[in-house]
């Protein structure tokens, strides 16, 4: 299975996200440099943290232009697995790729502790190795993930499952305690946890692990 | 050449966080009066375009395409004809 981390200028959570990939999965995964407009031989793609374009006019707003989200947007239409974490969500809000957007934290701070997540949805490509209400710990690490949909679109997310993770303690404010969502069909998941973070004991956490095994499983099984 | 003046506000019923906290601070400063403070952005564009028509939808164009994230927020704009 090959694997995509999308690069942008301020991305910084790349190389946390290629050595997940590498150590987890072992499986072949390579940058991709947001102007280099060719994914056609990934299978999955992956949107990195950090602060893509310095984060000017909004996260995600400028990096959602860049070049590859044509390709991103292409995959998503091929039924190819793209996940997004943190500014990577962000970016997917952005492009219309999820429903909603994010503001900034309620508290007004930025946060970095790790949380407490509750699996809401195990059906998805990126959860089935884990348990349905399972509690796993994650670290956070942002300012403006407070997500945020009118109540049409919040109802549509519960009724269609597509709520995947939420905080068990909420830490910023979110609209139903959301931490993660997929979209309807189920092949596009943002979230602003990082599990690229948790991979190992040492790093606090093992408990990311799963989501990107689970993903492997997925597509092994196809 | 045109200028265009952009205010984006956060749409109503979207809670300003920032807001509060300044509504607090002024608060605290005496100025009891301070029902609601919400806090957006203002854009200041200068055009290279003739007409007033279509600067306005260009600018609008911008704005729904980028300038604005029409889930959480609002937006107006003034158009003035400038010579530089």
């Amino acid at each position: 299975m090959r694997f995509a981390v999308i690069v942008f200028p301020g991305s910084n959570c790349d190389i946390d996200m290629y050595h997940a990939i590498e150590d987890v999965l072992k499986e072949p995964v390579d940058y991709v440099w947001h102007d280099d407009a060719d994914l056609s031989s990934y299978d999955c793609i992956l949107l990195p943290g950090g602060f893509s374009y310095g984060d000017y006019l909004r996260a995600g707003a400028i990096a959602r232009f860049s070049r590859i989200m044509q390709e991103i947007e292409k995959a998503a239409d091929q039924g190819k697995l793209i996940l997004g974490v943190c500014n990577g969500f962000q970016i997917l809000l952005e492009a219309g790729l999820l429903p909603g957007a994010m503001q900034r934290n309620e508290n007004l701070q930025f946060i970095c502790s790790t949380e407490s997540l509750i699996i809401e949805n195990n059906q998805t490509p990126f959860t089935a190795e884990y348990a349905l209400r399972e509690e796993i710990r994650i670290p956070i690490a942002h300012g403006e993930g407070n997500y945020y949909c009118d109540e049409q679109t919040l109802k549509e997310l519960q009724q269609n499952s597509q709520i995947v993770f939420r905080y068990k303690n909420n830490p910023n404010g979110s609209v139903d305690d959301i931490a993660g969502i997929i979209n309807k069909r189920g092949n596009v998941l943002g979230m602003m946890p990082h599990p690229e973070r948790a991979i190992s004991d040492l790093l606090g956490s093992p408990d990311g692990k799963k989501l990107f095994q689970s993903i492997l499983k997925y597509w092994r099984e196809r | 050449m045109f200028k265009a003046n952009v205010y984006v506000t956060l749409r109503t019923g979207v809670l300003d966080p920032q807001g509060k906290a300044v509504r607090e601070s002024l608060l605290s400063l005496g100025y009891d009066e301070t029902q609601e403070v919400r806090i957006g952005k203002f854009i200041e564009l200068t055009l290279d375009v003739d007409k007033y028509e279509v600067a306005k939808e260009r600018v609008r164009e911008m704005c729904e395409k980028l300038l604005v994230n029409t889930v959480i927020e609002d937006y107006r704009f003034e158009l003035k004809e400038v010579t530089l």
